[in-house]
């Protein structure tokens, strides 16, 4: 059989990306392209999980029962978005206990939002809103990624995103139309999370040293500035419907450009939590690595477990 | 006899409640993610019970209280769950072992409670029983897999039963109030229940070659309100946005 030149390979590669044709586990994919999904699904596998912490925060004190079985079940929903990434992960070749320790030594990031703390209920509903309605942009694109197992995850994914954007809706509404103290609340929410939440997509255009080649590779659909964009103008007047003032003093409409224009983000502040200097990172990672930690003697016993079964079924 | 259909149901639904509570700290610290989403599975289907469970004692009472009042605002003394579900998480072990007591009591109990002839809480009993069946197996399972593993988490699971134990009895109190309903055919009587109990528990301590402990010295107080230290915590924590904010809509 004669061997297939490289760059046979690599012309079928890019063949199948311009046709829209899916990548799958078993295809031949340059390295790069390989590495830059691993660092991305990872990334985005390790933001599912550390997301889960902020919520989690207050599921016990939900203020009442319909509110406490709804965040369980967005909470557990991100659970489950972790598992999907894991695997589709795995499916490149990752390691998926070397890609969970590869975040706990801060090798791996992960969004910087969940570095941000949730202290008021009204959080909750600002997580779903914004977090959850950032994440959505991000992703809806994701769900034609040329790599098949990561758009095909991203699919389950995004069905649930919209109940949990909703449910975080609905939490922040009912806030700022009740009473004074719940009205500042929900304000108060807004105000600490519309930055951080802009900040999600990740630095301008012109500093995004990632976002060509994804582009190219069809793993990207849109710049970073674009899905911002987006954002702010999706969001900005379901924050004026509720009666709820953006804490941007420079944002206004732009008739020509029939967009918002918003203020400058503070890019030294992104970079800081990024770097680890946030006000949640050492907690976020030294909660999850805990988590693992105590689980080692279960998962070893369910190991040991299984292979005492399996060699009592062979001499069986 | 509605005072004691509403003590009873309140005991029913404080267990579930409880439960539900203590799994939902879990959520986000699982020993791995597939877990992680088990347990917070039956925490949901828990809460689920007391929602049902509490509207239905809202409803006997009819005293303006919905389920979310009683829920969030009694006093200590006031709820009636066993002393085993306002047990601590501890180790994972520990839950598990709470879990497949509790687990090992419910499934015969709301098999028997299903033909209640009280007709709300006969649906409720089929309806989590089906939840519950799951959870047995799940709780099942785990006790098996632990205390056969290694000889750490056989060590580790076996000193959570000798803990643990303890609280069972308290699952099966009895006072005025069943026997008034038992009478009825409201209540189930726990003699057949418990001999369910004890013959699930010993078949899977069996295969998990794990044993009861030889202590006996059993703990009641729960369904009179008489609670451990551990309750006063948890509801600190659960009631603390209907005690700061009282009177709101969320
Ligand atoms: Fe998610
Ligand atoms: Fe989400």
């Amino acid at each position: 059989m004669s061997e297939i030149s490289l760059e046979e390979l690599q012309k079928k590669f890019q063949n199948k990306i311009d046709k829209d044709v899916k990548i799958e586990p078993r295809d031949w994919m340059p390295d790069d392209y390989r590495k830059t999904l691993i660092r991305q699904i990872s990334q985005h596998a390790h933001s599912e999980v550390v997301g889960m912490l902020p919520e989690g925060n207050w599921i016990t004190r939900a203020p009442n029962l319909r509110r406490k079985a709804v965040l369980l079940a967005k909470v557990q929903d991100e659970a489950g978005h972790g598992l999907y990434l894991y695997s589709a992960c795995e499916t490149l070749g990752a390691d998926r206990e070397q890609t969970i320790d590869d975040l706990h030594s801060g090798k791996a990031k992960y969004s910087s939002i969940f570095n941000y703390p949730a202290i008021s209920w009204a959080d909750m509903g600002a997580i779903g809103w914004l977090v959850d309605g950032a994440a959505i942009m991000n992703q809806v694109p994701l769900c034609r990624c040329s790599y098949g197992p990561y758009a095909r995850a991203m699919v389950r994914v995004c069905k649930e995103e919209s109940f949990h954007q909703r449910q975080g809706f609905e939490i922040i509404m009912v806030l700022a139309k009740g009473t004074p103290a719940q009205k500042e609340m929900a304000q108060d929410a807004l105000n600490r999370f519309w930055w951080p939440s802009l900040m999600m997509f990740g630095p301008n255009d012109a500093e995004s040293k990632h976002t060509k080649q994804s582009m190219d590779w069809k793993i990207k659909r849109h710049t970073n500035d674009e899905l911002r964009q987006m954002f702010v103008d999706v969001t900005v007047p379901q924050a004026e419907s509720i009666g709820l003032t953006v804490p941007d003093k420079d944002l206004k409409w732009n008739e020509k450009e029939n967009r918002y224009d918003y203020g400058k983000i503070d890019w030294e502040e992104f970079w800081q939590v990024v770097k680890g200097n946030g006000p949640c990172n050492e907690d976020r990672i030294r909660v999850r690595k805990k988590a693992k930690d105590d689980g080692l003697w279960v998962r070893e016993a369910a190991m040991a477990f299984s292979q005492k079964r399996n060699n009592k079924a062979k001499v069986a | 006899m509605n005072n004691k259909l509403f003590e009873y149901t309140l005991r029913i639904a404080d267990d579930s409640l409880i439960l539900g509570q203590r799994l939902s700290e879990l959520c986000g610290h699982g020993p791995i993610l597939e877990e992680d989403i088990a347990l917070t599975n039956i925490s949901l289907d828990l809460i689920g019970q007391a929602t049902n469970l509490l509207e239905y004692a809202a409803s006997i009472e009819n005293k303006q209280r919905d389920a979310d009042k009683l829920a969030f605002l009694r006093v200590d003394k006031e709820y009636k769950n066993s002393l085993l579900v306002e047990q601590p998480n501890g180790d994972f072990g520990s839950t598990i072992v709470r879990q497949f007591l509790f687990d090992s009591f419910r499934r015969p109990f709301f098999e028997a409670l299903a033909s209640s002839t009280d007709e709300s809480l006969a649906a409720i009993a089929k309806k989590s029983l089906k939840e519950t069946k799951y959870h047995l197996k799940h709780s099942s399972e785990w006790v098996i897999r632990l205390g056969d593993g290694t000889s750490e988490s056989h060590q580790r699971v076996q000193k959570s039963i000798d803990v643990l134990w303890r609280y069972h009895s308290d699952l099966f109190y009895e006072d005025e109030v069943d026997l008034a309903l038992v009478s009825e055919n409201i209540a189930p009587s726990f003699k057949e229940i418990k001999k369910e109990f004890n013959q699930h528990v010993l078949a899977v301590l069996e295969e998990a070659t794990l044993k009861l402990p030889d202590n006996n010295w059993e703990f009641t107080g729960g369904r009179k309100g008489m609670h451990s230290e551990h309750l006063g915590h948890l509801l600190a924590e659960m009631q603390y946005m209907q005690r700061a904010y009282p009177n709101m809509e969320w």
